[in-house]
């Protein structure tokens, strides 16, 4: 996420429950909200703001099952076709003695593949510097952000009649 | 949260903390100049540390001979170490992933450096097969990559070859969770710091900024990172006691190894992370958030592994017998009271009776008592893996090559340099980031704060409910 020029009126509140509460206002008025900001995971937020299930788990389930191929496909195109060797008079292709590496590389390829995904799809890594609204949002505030564009001045006020309603601490405009 | 909890559940964080609070408590460390005890313990621990890196170069330079391995005993100090870390490192993954698949609160307070302790172990233990291998400048071998000599594989039906890819992979995906768990707080030091500090913690923590769906995703992450982990961590005791289960050598070629293993690791890591944990929270002042009801939980799981472990000792010497094969019969004859028989009664008095004091709830919830208790355990479980290969190789199958082993300085310099590395690491850790996660500290505080839940809660459940229903109206 680069800086997009945008002029974003966000509320800041105290406590999370106050701050579920709100966001049930705003959706009862039809507000669109542009994003909520939080210090720690709240539970209870995803379905008020209407978010879908995030799809990572399945993305982890594919990577892990390309590891899973990749390791027992690679051991036994080695002993079997590349460099067939005897160990211990055991058969070329062993498969139970290839389990325990394929069980890693799965894990791995998974975790690997997982984590890079998620800070891919956020627009996260070493070195990105995203805009933030408020300091205190990752330390004790709560908040909820409007996308100014999307409104209408006489909008605005009603905006800020919606903060001011539900408890808002402080109400402010920042360019993003 | 609106969660209804027990009430005879012990609140987890203490003194009525708010979320600023404990911001305040937790990054605070961070935030000041190192004092003259941290300072003190960092130039011991480069000391050590130092006399650990003198007796790698002089493994190094002079060759493998400076150790007093011989041919009956080839595995000595360095397999012993190896393994005794590798268990160590065993708890921190246990309680992130287990604990948080058991949905366990008390989590929060010490996962964060318990993971660090798994790492930093995970480093020590590996250093230990590299230079048992003599030649570290070839250590590369080990990993099938295409190359002149055919190409020539590696082994993979080797259970040495297995430990490789175990490790390598535990310590990568430990390191990969424990760092997408400190992303969010370091965001938190970087919007409290100024200049270069915020320079460097803007860097570290990627950009965060705790959007809805960021936080759903990290959370929806972080719950399969601790599915995958979980049948990892199993996985790599297992594979590491394949090593020996593998062999034909009487006492080793069990089948109770990997479990008897596995126990043994959580035992011994859980006793490594009650004695870093003792410290820490005197050191920085934590005790209100790694409470006694946190130190008696870690004291419920050593009771426990403990007891498996004890189970295990027992089992063993009782199938020995039952086997009726004499090579069997002697290799447990020789552990108890052969040369090597005071190692074996030290891992029995350490490992089997010494964790049965918590059968006491006095003494679960006694600091003193328990950080004593963890040196012992730590003790007992180096003394198992000791008896396990130093005397088992001791006495093997024909007595003429029969033989007897003592460290050199070079072995003992190397386990002591380990001991360096795994405390600098600690305490710049310590140092440079919270201790304690605070995100998911915050997360608990209103179903484990002690203003919620226990004896001197001042908002109950029901007043929440009623303030609720005023906003709505």
């Amino acid at each position: 996420m680069k800086k997009q020029n945008k002029e974003v009126l966000y509320g800041l509140y105290n406590d999370e429950e106050i701050l579920l509460d709100a966001i049930k206002v705003a959706n009862k008025d039809h507000l669109d909200i542009m994003d909520v900001y939080t210090p720690f995971p709240v539970h209870g937020l995803d379905p008020l703001l209407g978010l879908e299930e995030s799809r990572l788990h399945i993305a982890g389930f594919v990577y892990g099952a390309l590891g899973t191929l990749t390791a027992f496909g690679f051991m036994t195109w080695v002993f079997t076709r590349d460099w067939p060797i005897i160990f211990g008079g055991k058969p070329y292709f062993s498969a139970p003695a290839f389990i325990p590496i394929t069980f890693e590389l799965t894990v791995l390829f998974s975790a690997i593949g997982m984590v890079v995904s998620f800070y891919t799809v956020c627009g996260l890594g070493p070195g990105t510097e995203n805009p933030t609204l408020d300091d205190r949002i990752t330390d004790d505030k709560f908040c909820i952000a409007f996308d100014t564009a999307a409104y209408s001045n006489d909008q605005l006020s009603k905006l800020k009649d919606f903060f001011k309603q539900t408890g808002a601490e402080e109400v402010n405009t920042k360019m993003i | 949260m609106s969660a209804v909890v027990s009430p005879i559940r012990e609140p987890l964080i203490e003194g009525g903390k708010s979320y600023h609070q404990i911001t305040e408590d937790l990054v605070g460390p961070t935030e000041k100049v190192p004092g003259f005890s941290w300072i003190l313990c960092m130039a011991i621990s480069l000391g050590l540390f130092t006399l650990g890196i003198v007796s790698i170069f002089w493994t190094i330079f002079f060759g493998i001979g400076t150790w007093d391995l011989n041919r009956t005993i080839g595995w000595g100090w360095d397999i012993t170490n190896f393994v005794w870390w590798i268990g160590i490192g065993h708890a921190g993954t246990l309680i992130s992933a287990i604990l948080l698949l058991f949905r366990q609160k008390w989590r929060t307070g010490v996962n964060r450096a318990a993971e660090a302790m798994t790492i930093f172990a995970v480093m020590c233990a590996g250093l230990f097969p590299v230079i048992h291998m003599g030649r570290v400048w070839l250590a590369f071998f080990i990993f099938p990559y295409p190359n002149t000599r055919g190409p020539l594989w590696v082994n993979f039906n080797s259970p040495l070859l297995w430990d490789v890819f175990a490790i390598s992979t535990y310590f990568t995906v430990s390191l990969l969770f424990w760092y997408t768990g400190l992303v969010p707080d370091f965001a938190t030091v970087r919007d409290r710091a100024s200049g270069i500090r915020k320079k460097i913690y803007s860097f570290l923590s990627f950009g965060w900024t705790g959007s809805a769906k960021h936080w759903q995703r990290w959370e929806s992450l972080s719950l399969v990172l601790a599915g995958l982990a979980t049948p990892l961590v199993l996985s790599v005791h297992t594979i590491v006691s394949f090593d020996f289960a593998t062999s034909v050598i009487p006492g080793w070629h069990t089948t109770i190894f990997p479990p008897y293993f596995v126990a043994g690791a959580i035992f011994s890591g859980f006793a490594m992370v009650l004695t870093l944990m003792i410290i820490t929270r005197k050191a920085l002042n934590l005790e209100e958030y790694i409470t006694l009801q946190h130190v008696e939980s870690m004291n419920k799981v050593i009771l426990a592994t403990g007891s498996i472990v004890g189970v295990a000792y027992l089992t063993e010497l009782f199938i020995s017998w039952y086997s009726g094969y004499i090579y069997e019969q002697f290799a447990f004859y020789n552990r108890a009271a052969g040369i090597y028989w005071w190692s074996y009664f030290g891992m029995m008095f350490c490992n089997v009776i010494s964790p049965q004091f918590f059968w006491s709830k006095k003494l679960r919830r006694n600091i003193t008592f328990t950080f004593f208790m963890s040196i012992f355990i730590n003790i007992g479980m180096w003394f198992e893996r000791f008896v396990i290969i130093a005397t088992t190789l001791a006495r093997d199958y024909l007595p003429s090559s029969w033989s007897y082993y003592t460290p050199t300085w070079v072995e003992m310099g190397i386990y002591i340099g380990t001991f360096g590395l795994f405390f600098v690491l600690y305490l710049l850790f310590s140092r440079v980031a919270p201790v304690v996660a605070v995100a998911e500290v915050k997360s608990i505080l209103k179903t484990a704060g002690d203003q919620y839940v226990g004896a001197n809660a001042t908002h109950t459940h029901h007043d929440r409910q009623e303030r609720a229903t005023h906003i709505n109206d």
